[in-house]
């Protein structure tokens, strides 16, 4: 089975941050660790990173006419912060490694969305 | 044994087979119901077949078989087209794994909601019907029906395991399994007497399936022990408290049925929230009541669980044991607001003390909490004593 993992990084700390720079070494190296160990998972693909969700622009089309706003389509603390890839035998072993993700230990939360087909 | 009672006994059993077979809930349904259908047509000329149960796998096996072969689509889905076709007539007994557990397991996964657990437990393992299911829930049918086919659509989609979970998730999952198995049996409980049937009849697979896991016997005492009672419950329509029930219109062979089960849990050295409240309602049933006893396995279970309920049923098992005052003591400090039991014990521990003024207070809130008229009309008899 292959599922996205979609992750609501939310206002979880990420480099770059404010919030980051207030953790401690420790923690901060904790992170690290975790996303090295989550790609070096057999079957996992990192999607790219991207920019923090206040840099999102969210377009809507209503009768026609195009509705630019600033700022993710979901509230700040649950906008998708990444995503990735993972081959995986069945829903339990994707959970498990979705739970390995920090944002599902720092506050935000990871969705496993089976691909089609 | 009725054609009917033999479908009710074996249309989990064959359907959990069909499911570790076919490896898909959907066509593992229709192919059951298409052998439950020629059973029903061909046994009552032809006589039962010796094995009954190896009898419809098989017939619902070859149907199987016999669509896949005909639709390339649903020949994909499933995994033993390899699997040579067996004659309906030549099965041996005990061919094929029991696999009732994997089935409870994945319909109680925690990535369904509880009422998709619920319904999908009922209508697999129980074998309840979908207007069966609706009914008992009171919602629509047609709601009910699409509550099944989203959760066996989800399963396949997101690939939840048919398995029973490995070691580290077994806590967890187990946990799952053992509330939605009592929270079928209590709806019955307050109305519907075949969900609690339902209840018995998964708990008592669960079991048997289990017989090293203590909560699992835990929890069919407590429902037995419970079942026990049910009939002296009430006198007419009128609610009766477990104090004034009329112990001889208990179910002895329930009762004895729950405390060998109970006995088993505590061999396993179960003190888990399910052995606790199986012991609790053990004492219940044996006359005169230890009380202290009851008192102290409270205590042990509000500690487990930390709920303030509990701790409430503590209070009502201290006052008996050591007297109004002490239970009160128990129930003040507790924060239930508007949880109507807590008046109403309040409200009746206080008139014990003939603090009449106070007591009609708490029993009048208790009253307007009330959600029952059964409930409503015992308040209304409480209410009389302290006027």
């Amino acid at each position: 089975m292959k599922y996205m993992l979609l992750i609501h990084q939310g206002t979880t700390p990420t480099p770059g941050t404010d919030a980051w720079e207030e953790l401690s070494q420790e923690e901060q190296g904790k992170v690290y660790a975790a996303y090295k160990e989550l790609n070096e998972t057999p079957g996992f693909t990192p999607g790219e990173r991207m920019q923090g969700p206040e840099t999102a622009t969210t377009v809507r089309v209503r009768d026609g006419e195009t509705l630019t706003t600033d700022g993710p389509f979901a509230e700040l603390k649950e906008a998708i912060g990444g995503y990735g890839f993972l081959e995986a035998d069945d829903l339990d072993a994707a959970l498990a490694v979705a739970a390995r993700i920090p944002a599902a230990s720092m506050g935000g939360a990871v969705e496993v969305r089976p691909i089609a087909g | 044994m009725t054609l009917e009672q033999v479908f009710r006994d074996e249309w989990g059993r064959v359907l959990a087979t069909l499911i570790g077979l076919l490896g898909d809930f959907e066509l593992a349904e229709e192919a059951a119901q298409e052998a439950f259908a020629v059973a029903a047509e061909r046994w009552p000329e032809d006589g039962m077949p010796s094995n009954p149960r190896s009898w419809l796998i098989t017939t619902a096996r070859n149907r199987a078989i016999d669509r896949a072969r005909r639709n390339r689509t649903l020949a994909e889905k499933t995994s033993l087209l390899e699997v040579p076709e067996a004659a309906e007539d030549d099965v041996e007994a005990g061919t094929f794994a029991d696999e009732r557990l994997e089935l409870l397991f994945t319909c109680c996964h925690p990535a369904l909601s509880t009422e998709a657990q619920v319904a999908l437990t009922l209508r697999t393992l129980g074998g309840l019907t979908t207007p069966q299911i609706a009914g008992a829930f009171l919602v629509p049918e047609a709601t009910m029906a699409q509550r099944l086919v989203r959760a066996k659509k989800k399963i396949r989609a997101a690939g939840i395991p048919f398995r029973v979970p490995p070691d580290h998730l077994l806590p967890e999952r187990l946990g799952a399994v053992l509330a939605v198995v009592y929270l079928i049996f209590n709806e019955g409980y307050g109305g519907d007497a075949q969900l609690s049937e339902e209840g018995l009849r998964v708990g008592r697979a669960l079991a048997e399936l289990m017989p090293d896991e203590p909560e699992a016997h835990g929890l069919l005492a407590l429902m037995l022990l419970h079942d026990a009672r049910r009939a002296s419950r009430f006198s007419g329509e009128e609610l009766v408290l477990l104090a004034d029930q009329d112990s001889s219109a208990w179910d002895g062979a329930k009762i004895i049925e729950g405390r060998a089960a109970l006995d088993r849990g505590l061999a396993l050295r179960g003190r888990g929230p399910y052995v606790l409240q199986a012991a609790i309602a053990s004492l219940h049933a044996s006359e005169p009541r230890d009380w202290p006893q009851i008192a102290a396995l409270y205590g042990e279970l509000a500690r487990a669980t930390g709920s303030p309920v509990v701790e409430l049923s503590r209070a009502v098992a201290v006052a008996e044991a050591e007297g109004p005052e002490a239970g009160l003591a128990i129930a003040d400090a507790l924060e239930l607001g508007d949880y109507r039991y807590l008046h109403a014990t309040r409200g009746e521990l206080l008139r014990r003390l003939g603090r009449t003024e106070e007591a009609r207070v708490a029993l009048t809130r208790a009253f307007e909490l009330a959600d029952d008229d059964a409930e409503r009309r015992l308040l209304e008899r409480k209410l009389t004593e302290v006027r």
